[in-house]
C-alpha cells in the first residue's frame, strides 16, 4: 500500500527553484498495476525514485505501507531497497564483470544470504524467467531482452512486494519488450504491486489504471484500456504518436 | 553482506582492472622494500657492533683524566686542571678492587720513527704486557713487551705490521735498532697483520713500555687506564669502587670512568635511532604510495558511479558501499605490503650473499610496522574515495548512463 500525500519535489537552479513535482496525491493499493506517463520531464521518473526510496520528497509525505519513509534512517531504507522493492532499470543496470548468476544474486550478497543459498535461489530466479541456460554469461554475451529478465531476476530474487519499472521497454526491440512484459504480467499476477512508467501506450494499457503527469503534476487519471484515447488527447512531444 | 563476500567483491572489481591495479600497488611495493631492507642494514650495523665487543673477550673498564659530562668523547681539562692519571694509580686500582684482574696503563703518543734511510710518522702506544692479552694480539715473530714493574722502562718496541714492512721490508727486524725520536730502541717482536679493531690501527702502531713512552713524550699523566675485570664482574660496581678510589686520591672527581656496558649501549642506542629514522623516511615513501592509491580509487569511484547507484537500488547500505570500496584499497597496499616484503626479503638475503661479514637481518619488528604501516595506508587514504561513493547520490548515479 502506497500513499502520497501532498508530495513535491523541487530543485535548486541557481537562483530560481524547479519543481520536478508538484503537489502529488495518490494512493497505489497493494496487488495495483499502475502505468505512470507523460512527456520527458514531466516528473515520472522523479515520483518513482521517490516511491522506490532512492529519493525523497522535499515537501509532503510518503507512506510505504503504512511507514513514513522520511523519519527512516539510511540503513532502514536500504532494508526497504533491499526486501520491499525491485527496481528494473531502462538501461539494466547489470554489472558487466559479474556473470548473469553473479547479477542476480546481488541483492543476497547484500542481505547477507550465505553462498550456497545464493546460488540455488539465483539459479531458480534465473529458471523464473526462462534464463536457466544463461547462468554463466556475462551481460555483453546477452541480448537486451535477455539483460532486461536478468535484471528482472534480480529485482524480484528477494521476494518484494513492489516492483517499480522505469521504462522496462525503452531500450528493447517490439518482441523482446513483448517478452519482458509478459513476465512483469506474470510478476502482477502473483500479486506483486507494479509500478511502470513509460511512454508507451501499448505498455500502458496493461496496466490497471494508468497515471498522467504533466509539468510535475498529475493531468489525468484514467483506465489502462482508455490509453488509446489519451495519446490522442495529449501530445507527449517525444512519444509514439 | 559477509566479509568474504566483501573481499571477494573487492578482489573481482580490482582484477577488471589488472593493470592499474598492479601500478597503483607499486608506490607501496618500493616503500615497503625501502624499508625491509634499510632496516636490514642498521640491524646488520647492530650486530657488527656487538661482534666487535665480543671479541674482545673480557669485560673492560676504561678511565681517562679529567671529567667529562658525557659518556664517550674525549676529555677535557674544563674548569682547572685535572691532577695526573698517574701508575700509581693504576698500581692501587689493580689492587685494592677485587674483580679486576690487571690494571693496564696506557700512554698514547705519536713520533717519527726511522730505521737506515726509511722513516714513518706513527702513533706510539705506551703500556705493559698485559695489553697483549687484552687486545687478543698475536704475533708474527719475537714476544710482546715483557713482564715486569710498569713504572720501569727499558727501551723495546713491538711494531705492527705495516711499520715493520715500510722499515724493513722482507728483512728480519728482530733484534735491529729503531730511532724515535732521540731514543734508539730494539725491535723485540713483530704483530702478525691485524685490522681496525675499535678505532686502534693496531698494524700502523708501535708499541713500547708505559714508562718509556711517558718519558719519550715528556708526559706526568696516563692517557687511560684499562681495567681488565674478572669474568661476570658488576661493571658498575667497579665504576662506583674506581670513583671512591680516585676521588681519596685526587680529592675531586677530575677523571671520567667509561664502562664497555655503556660505550656499547650508547653505540647500539645510536645505531638504533638511526635504523628508526632511516625507516621513518622510507616509510614517507608509503605514504606517497597512499596517495597514489587514493588517485587510482578516486578514479575507480567515478568510473562505477552507475554501479554504485545500482547497489543501492538493490538495497545497499551506505556502511556497506564504504565497507566495499575501503575494503578494495586495503587489499591493494596490503598485496603492495606482501611482494614489497618477498622482494626486500630476497634482497636482503643477496646483500648477505655479497657481504657476510656484515650479518644482514630485517628484524622482526620492522616486517609486522612495514605490513601494519601498508594496511593502514589502504584503509587511510582509502577513506576519501570509499567515503566519496557512499554519499553518491542513487538517482544522480543511475541517470549517468
Amino acid at each position: 500500500m502506497i500513499r502520497v500525500e501532498d508530495v513535491w519535489r523541487t530543485y535548486r537552479m541557481g537562483d530560481h527553484e524547479l519543481h520536478a513535482l508538484r503537489a502529488i496525491d495518490e494512493e497505489i493499493a497493494d496487488g495495483e498495476h499502475v502505468a505512470i506517463m507523460g512527456p520527458s520531464g514531466s516528473g515520472k521518473s522523479t515520483l518513482l525514485n521517490i516511491l522506490g526510496c532512492l529519493d525523497s520528497p522535499t515537501r509532503g509525505r510518503y507512506f510505504l505501507d503504512g511507514d513514513d519513509v522520511a523519519q527512516l534512517s539510511d540503513a532502514a531504507l536500504a532494508e526497504i531497497r533491499l526486501r520491499r522493492i525491485g527496481f528494473i532499470f531502462q538501461s539494466f543496470h547489470l554489472i558487466a564483470r559479474l556473470s548473469a548468476l553473479e547479477n542476480v544474486a546481488l541483492p543476497l550478497v547484500f542481505g547477507g544470504v550465505p553462498p550456497a543459498e545464493r546460488r540455488t535461489r539465483a539459479a531458480a530466479a534465473l529458471e523464473a524467467v526462462g534464463l536457466a541456460d544463461r547462468a554463466t554469461h556475462r551481460p555483453s554475451e546477452l541480448s537486451g531482452g535477455q539483460k532486461q529478465r536478468v535484471a528482472i531476476a534480480r529485482a524480484t530474487i528477494m521476494g518484494p512486494r513492489l516492483l517499480l519499472a522505469d521504462e522496462p521497454t525503452g531500450n528493447l526491440d517490439s518482441r523482446s519488450g513483448a517478452q519482458v512484459l509478459d513476465v512483469l504480467a506474470s510478476l502482477h499476477r502473483e500479486g506483486r504491486t507494479l509500478v511502470v512508467v513509460t511512454h508507451d501506450p501499448a505498455v500502458a494499457r496493461r496496466a490497471d489504471r494508468v497515471i498522467v503527469l504533466r509539468d510535475g503534476a498529475i493531468a489525468k487519471r484514467v483506465a489502462g484500456a482508455d490509453v488509446t484515447d489519451l495519446v490522442r488527447l495529449f501530445d507527449f512531444g517525444n512519444g509514439p504518436a | 553482506m559477509n566479509p568474504s563476500d566483501v573481499v571477494r567483491l573487492a578482489a573481482r572489481s580490482l582484477a577488471t582492472n589488472r593493470r592499474r591495479s598492479l601500478l597503483s600497488l607499486l608506490g607501496v611495493v618500493i616503500g615497503v622494500v625501502a624499508v625491509t631492507s634499510l632496516t636490514a642494514i642498521g640491524e646488520g650495523a647492530l650486530r657488527y657492533v656487538d661482534d666487535q665487543f665480543a671479541s674482545l673477550g673480557s669485560s673492560l673498564v676504561v678511565i681517562a683524566p679529567g671529567r667529562n659530562e658525557t659518556t664517550g668523547g674525549m676529555p677535557m681539562g674544563v674548569g682547572g686542571m685535572p691532577n695526573d692519571l698517574t701508575l700509581d694509580d693504576a698500581r692501587h686500582l689493580a689492587r685494592r678492587i677485587p674483580s679486576v684482574r690487571h690494571a693496564i696503563p696506557i700512554a698514547a703518543s705519536s713520533g717519527r720513527i726511522r730505521h737506515g734511510g726509511r722513516n714513518r710518522q706513527v702513533p706510539i702506544i705506551g703500556t705493559t704486557a698485559e695489553f697483549e692479552g687484552l687486545q687478543r694480539l698475536e704475533l708474527a715473530t719475537g714476544s710482546f713487551l715483557p713482564p715486569g714493574d710498569p713504572s720501569r722502562g727499558s727501551a723495546v718496541v713491538v711494531l705492527g705490521q705495516t711499520v715493520a714492512r715500510e722499515l724493513f721490508d722482507q728483512a728480519n727486524p728482530l733484534g735491529e735498532t729503531v730511532r724515535i725520536g732521540g731514543w734508539r730502541m730494539r725491535v723485540i717482536g713483530v704483530l702478525a697483520e691485524r685490522g681496525t679493531q675499535l678505532g686502534l690501527q693496531v698494524d700502523e702502531t708501535v708499541f713500547s713500555p708505559v714508562a718509556t713512552v711517558m718519558q719519550l713524550a715528556n708526559k706526568s699523566s696516563l692517557t687511560r687506564v684499562m681495567l681488565d675485570l674478572r669474568p661476570r664482574a658488576d661493571q658498575r660496581r667497579v665504576i662506583e669502587q674506581v670513583k671512591s678510589i680516585l676521588i681519596e686520591r685526587h680529592d675531586e672527581e677530575d677523571f671520567t670512568c667509561i664502562s664497555q656496558d655503556a660505550v656499547m649501549s650508547s653505540l647500539s642506542s645510536i645505531l638504533r635511532i638511526l635504523t628508526l629514522s632511516v625507516a621513518g623516511i622510507a616509510a614517507i615513501s608509503l605514504a606517497v604510495a597512499g596517495i597514489g592509491i587514493m588517485n587510482v580509487m578516486l578514479v575507480a569511484v567515478s568510473e562505477r558511479t552507475d554501479e554504485v547507484g545500482l547497489m543501492k537500488a538493490v538495497g545497499a547500505s551506505r556502511r556497506q558501499i564504504l565497507a566495499l570500496f575501503l575494503v578494495e584499497s586495503a587489499l591493494l597496499s596490503v598485496a603492495g605490503g606482501a611482494v614489497g616484503l618477498a622482494l626486500g626479503t630476497a634482497l636482503v638475503a643477496f646483500g648477505r650473499a655479497l657481504y657476510p661479514a656484515v650479518e644482514l637481518v630485517t628484524p622482526t619488528w620492522a616486517i609486522g610496522a612495514v605490513l601494519g604501516l601498508s594496511l593502514a595506508t589502504g584503509l587511510v587514504f582509502g577513506v576519501l574515495p570509499a567515503w566519496r561513493a557512499a554519499r553518491l547520490d542513487p538517482v544522480e548515479s543511475l541517470r549517468g548512463r
